[in-house]
């Protein structure tokens, strides 16, 4: 049968546009105008959490002050690809969720300033534990990719 | 109200491959259907109810593919669920299927998951997309960096090395070779898992699942049923239990023991809960076999913690051990598990599948000596969402 095969190409090619909310917006806005990283403070538990949320999922209450965390933490996990994935960056590219001061949750994003292509090298400074600080674009558009992490 | 004893009386499963381009879809789903319910013993007409696993859309490419393949299974004049958990919707369909016949309304319920990864372009780049799109989906997250995340954590935390993850992929990889239906059947060293591909440290390609693509397939019947049908081989369901945990994973990453991202505490959480259904006191002494959802090497290391056949961090040291080999204490994944075969849609239910082919001692070359009790688990989203179902040979 190999070779009589019909095959119909098709492709999904769907834009959307999202709502960052009011809270995402708060955020964003924030790093945009005076880069600043902003965490939302639950009331009953006190958790500081970033990325902020209008909810704290385990209180089931709503998130109330607005809460300015360090530009420093320290990476709390992180990766480093090598492998080429459609519609992704192309590789090497490392990830980190930083643990940054004051907040009680870790945020994800690129680290860059570090030559990730002897990856035992890269991995001497991108590790558990390692202190990180905020770095932020210079035109900010209101996406999460308007900072990064550098390595101290 | 007491639920209504109920087991597995039959099973299903394609042999995993990267295409079939042979069938559609539901093509795909009706092989495994017809294959349970011939193994059952039974005809469509027995059955009252139909629940289908089917995960994500797009690798797909089908909106709700479950419209197409309920009539292929049985669905015509007949309630039909579709159940979506991500990894984990073949736990949550045998779950709700178990529901429905230990509820008393149902007696005959056929449970179905299919999958065709080999009509998907790049799975990791439709897994990117399960992320939120504010926060986190242009960071390039996808499943296996989301669990090179863990594994870095549980290596920092208990010192487990790349070669314990090695361990796991070698023994895996060895026992699927008697699995008839296993996508990957080659055997590799430590060595050979140590030098293959880095894809996300500290996972390289034999830390990973192939993308596969199969159907498998069972069927559930209450104990009044398998009386009336005289069925002898019953996989008996004793406990079923699933829990959540939060979905973003920065939140489980702040220094503290407890739901820490290293551990799989939700999973830990559904074994609990489902030992306890099913009478079981020590899991490291009354479970005789796993089969666990583990897509990476590092995955099963946390696994194995959670389902308490050892202590935090010392599943390394364990698969030094040879604790989970097949001829260790508690063999996991006899199948070759995920790592050898990973439909998605299928793949946790195929985890419930094996788990009862060993307890009704029908898993062939597979079949693990003496087993009473099974463990099967599912684990789906951002390690988000797990299942854990117990099988007894015991009602």
């Amino acid at each position: 049968m190999e070779g009589d095969q019909i095959f119909v190409t098709q492709h999904w090619d769907i834009k959307y546009n999202h709502a960052a909310g009011e809270t995402g917006s708060t955020f964003f806005k924030a790093i945009m105008d005076k880069k600043v990283i902003l965490g939302k403070k639950c009331p009953k538990c006190k958790r500081i959490l970033l990325p902020p949320r209008s909810f704290c999922e385990r209180c089931f209450v709503e998130t109330s002050e607005w809460v300015n965390v360090g530009k420093e933490g320290k990476i709390e996990a992180f990766t480093i690809v090598y492998e080429k994935f459609e519609g992704l960056p192309n590789p090497p590219y490392a990830i980190a969720y930083v643990l940054l001061d004051g907040a009680s949750t870790a945020i994800a994003n690129f680290v860059k300033g570090i030559d990730l292509k002897d990856i035992n090298q890269a991995l001497n400074h991108i590790k558990v534990g390692a202190k990180a600080r905020v770095a932020f674009k210079r035109k900010r558009e209101g996406r999460i990719t308007d900072f990064w992490y550098e390595i101290i | 109200m007491k639920p209504h004893n109920l087991g597995i009386i039959g099973v299903g499963q394609t042999t995993y491959v990267t295409r079939r381009d042979d069938v559609t879809l539901p093509e795909l789903a009706r092989e495994a259907a017809a294959t349970a319910l011939e193994d059952a013993g039974i005809e469509f007409k027995d059955i009252d109810g139909v629940v289908f696993s089917l995960a994500l859309d797009a690798l797909e490419g089908i909106e709700g593919g479950e419209k197409w393949c309920a009539e292929a299974l049985g669905g015509y004049g007949k309630p039909f669920l579709r159940v979506h958990t991500g990894g984990a919707a073949g736990g949550s369909a045998v779950h709700t299927g178990f529901f429905h016949i230990a509820s008393g309304h149902f007696n005959c319920v056929l449970v179905v998951g299919s999958e065709k990864m080999g009509e998907t372009p790049d799975a990791q780049s439709v897994l990117n997309q399960i992320f939120d799109p504010i926060y986190e989906r242009e960071l390039a997250i996808n499943a296996v960096n989301m669990c090179s995340f863990q594994a870095v954590r549980h290596m920092k935390k208990y010192g487990t090395s790349e070669y314990h993850m090695a361990l796991v992929a070698v023994r895996s990889r060895k026992n699927a070779l008697n699995n008839p239906y296993a996508h990957i059947k080659k055997e590799v060293t430590v060595d050979d898992v140590l030098n293959s591909k880095m894809i996300c440290y500290p996972l390289k390609l034999y830390d990973c699942c192939p993308r596969s693509t199969g159907s498998c397939a069972v069927v559930l019947a209450s104990e009044s049923f398998i009386k009336k049908i005289r069925k002898k081989k019953v996989a008996w369901i004793k406990g079923v239990a699933s829990c959540t945990n939060s979905y973003y994973m920065g939140d489980r990453m702040n220094g503290s023991c407890i739901n820490d991202y290293a551990d799989s505490e939700a999973l830990f959480l559904a074994a609990k809960k489902a030992y306890n259904m099913a009478g079981i006191n020590n899991p490291n002494r009354e479970i005789d076999v796993a089969e666990i959802y583990a897509p990476f090497t590092s995955t099963e290391l946390a696994a194995v913690e959670a389902l308490g056949f050892c202590e935090k961090g010392e599943s390394g040291i364990c698969n030094e051990k040879g604790i989970f080999e097949m001829d260790g204490e508690i063999p996991v994944n006899p199948s070759g598990g995920v790592l050898t075969a990973n439909p998605i849609s299928a793949t946790a239910l195929a985890r419930v599948a094996e788990a009862a082919l060993q307890v009704i001692e029908k898993a062939g070359e597979r079949q693990v000596r003496k087993v009473g009790t099974a463990v099967a688990t599912g684990e789906g989203g951002s390690l988000q969402f797990y299942t854990v179902t117990v099988l007894s040979n015991k009602i």
